[in-house]
């Protein structure tokens, strides 16, 4: 079997959860590593949405800005902010994937101050898109590494909504009906959510990887899926395309 | 009538319309050349106490040279959209060095990173400082409010930011749909003072053509009082008049325009030249330390007369000539 590293296994097992034909909302780093993976393998026809006005171009090589000009290179338009996160409000972008310094069993995300907000210990750059991404788009996904600084009880702020606190809850707060967390893929996990509760549950842990890792390197108690499988690992196609075509000069993979 | 929710947070800027109006009534209109140089431009369409907006996107497309140039005339108490602000954020944080008060207030939707690149050490020291008032909204807020103003009306309805922090400190309220029921939020227009825009190509009037994604700067252009436009070429208004659809920004929005070949640089400019991110990581490494951006600092913006000096600091021509190349050619290592 080929060696490969968590960064690789979590980029190749989060192009897989994207169909060909669907719309996706990026960034850069991972998750536009995982975007062009799937464009490169099993979903060609996978329109990638860059936030700043890039639709669905086929990108040359790894955007360092959501905004260069690789993010509309031979693309079907190249837009403005406004008409690429409308299309979102009105149903049309199935997924998304997001980072964040902390995320909450809900999903929910933090991407604005650690401390209190006044005087922040530290200032992360803010919501960004990623509040608009994940209150509009049908499926949220979250690429991140997993450690309990990172996976906590209780954020120190609430940037972008998950489930907010559970079930019902953001239907009530009145984001748009049927949108929501989706996945969580992590270097030891992937992670879904308990439709009775909207709380984070491993559905598989990656080759080598036990339960009781993932569970310590979180900061609230995990469930398991009913059926928590091996997340399957790259495969030498994956690896070649990752390494060769998509991020030859492991701008993300070398991280 | 029990009360909806409201965002705890300062709104900067005044979203009445009719103000607005009175305003934009007084502008003129006129097709008069308005071509000068951004020293000039700086020193009369940017005042102290002004509330600034920033085009394009952080590093790409970015009115560099105005944004040195509001540094070198050291602007004090400056209101700032942080739409999606980047390397356009770090050089204004970086008049707030030495007890400097460049930035005072600012719209919150993207600041302090550089995307793929890091933090910067220089806007976290400024935004952590807690003297700067803060406003917290998104990316499509902020598009929103630009909008909401470039149509004329208080505020534009959006099912955003609700249910989370972002929200409680933002300056938008909860309304209710009066149609459907559904709970929405209200974003309140904002008309900034006053905006810097770079474009690939404008006439002396100010008419402006952008060539690839526009970000939010047709709204910007139209929302804010006066506007800068930087531009890397002069047309003549006659080729504006050949391909009038290609007009992003027409010229009654523009106070001033300024020829500005390179203007986007360090940033990328689609088409002609992509980012240096041996500069970008030159500037992030000199914030490290205060006394090493004071240096830097000095070297290449408070030390030199003008944009042609600093790209001469840079580089010069050999550097940008390899940017082009790398822009054109995306397939390369983008540190070359």
């Amino acid at each position: 079997m080929a060696e490969y590293s968590p960064t690789e296994l979590m980029i190749c097992a989060a192009a897989r959860l994207l169909e060909d034909g669907a719309t996706v909302g990026v960034g850069t780093g991972a998750p536009c590593a995982a975007a062009m993976l799937a464009q490169r393998t099993h979903a060609p026809r996978l329109f990638i949405a860059f936030e700043a006005g890039g639709l669905a171009p086929q990108l040359p090589s790894m955007p360092i800005s959501v905004g260069d000009s690789r993010t509309f290179w031979k693309a079907l338009m190249a837009t403005g902010m406004a008409d690429v996160l409308e299309a979102c409000q009105r149903g049309m972008m199935d997924y998304t994937f997001l980072g964040g310094g902390q995320i909450d069993p809900y999903g929910n995300l933090n991407s604005t101050v650690i401390g209190p907000y006044e005087k922040p210990t530290v200032r992360f750059p803010g919501s960004g898109g990623a509040n608009d991404f994940a209150s509009f788009c049908w499926r949220t996904m979250v690429m991140t590494r997993q450690d309990a600084r990172r996976f906590v009880e209780k954020l120190d702020f609430c940037t972008t909504p998950g489930y907010l606190d559970g079930p019902g809850a953001r239907e009530a707060a009145g984001l748009p009906a049927g949108s929501g967390p989706y996945k969580v893929i992590t270097d030891l996990a992937v992670l879904g959510y308990d439709p009775a509760t909207c709380r984070m549950q491993v559905e598989s842990v990656h080759p080598g990887v036990t339960f009781a890792q993932v569970q310590a390197n979180t900061g609230f108690e995990l469930k398991c899926a009913p059926q928590v499988t091996t997340t399957a690992p790259p495969s030498a196609q994956e690896l070649s395309i990752l390494r060769e075509q998509v991020d030859p000069y492991r701008y993300v993979i070398g991280r | 009538m029990t009360e909806l929710p409201a965002g705890t947070g300062p709104l900067f800027t005044d979203p009445d319309p009719d103000a607005a109006r009175a305003f934009f009534r007084a502008k003129s209109r006129a097709l008069k050349d308005k071509v000068m140089p951004v020293r000039e431009a700086v020193a009369r369409f940017v005042h102290d106490g002004d509330y600034l907006a920033s085009g394009g996107f952080g590093s790409n497309r970015i009115a560099t040279a105005a944004l040195h140039e509001i540094l070198r005339q050291r602007r004090r108490e400056l209101g700032f959209a942080g739409h999606t602000a980047t390397h356009d954020f770090q050089i204004l944080a970086a008049g707030n060095l030495d007890g400097g008060r460049l930035l005072a207030r600012v719209d919150v939707a993207y600041i302090v990173g550089l995307e793929a690149r890091g933090l910067s050490p220089q806007a976290r020291r400024v935004m952590e400082s807690g003297d700067v008032q803060v406003c917290e909204w998104t990316n499509f807020a902020l598009a929103c409010r630009l909008q909401a103003a470039a149509a004329g009306i208080p505020f534009l309805p959006a099912r955003n930011m609700l249910g989370t922090d972002t929200f409680a400190r933002s300056g938008a309220k909860e309304i209710r749909c009066p149609f459907t029921g559904k709970k929405l939020v209200a974003l309140p227009a904002l008309y900034p003072d006053v905006a810097v825009i770079h474009v690939h190509e404008a006439d002396c009037f100010g008419n402006c053509r952008i060539y690839g994604i526009s970000v939010a700067d047709r709204e910007l252009a139209r929302a804010s009082k006066r506007v800068i436009v930087t531009t890397e070429r002069l047309v003549s208004n006659d080729e504006i008049r050949r391909t009038p659809h290609a007009t992003a920004i027409p010229a009654f929005c523009v106070d001033a325009v300024c020829v500005v070949p390179h203007g986007s640089y360090p940033g990328n400019m689609p088409g002609a030249y992509f980012s240096d991110e041996r500069h970008l990581r030159e500037w992030l490494n000199a914030e490290r330390d205060e006394s090493e951006l004071r240096r830097f600092l000095a070297r290449i913006i408070y030390g030199v007369s003008d944009f042609d000096e600093y790209l001469e600091v840079c580089g010069g021509a050999a550097r940008l000539e390899e940017l082009r190349d790398l822009e054109l050619n995306p397939g390369q290592p983008r540190t070359a």
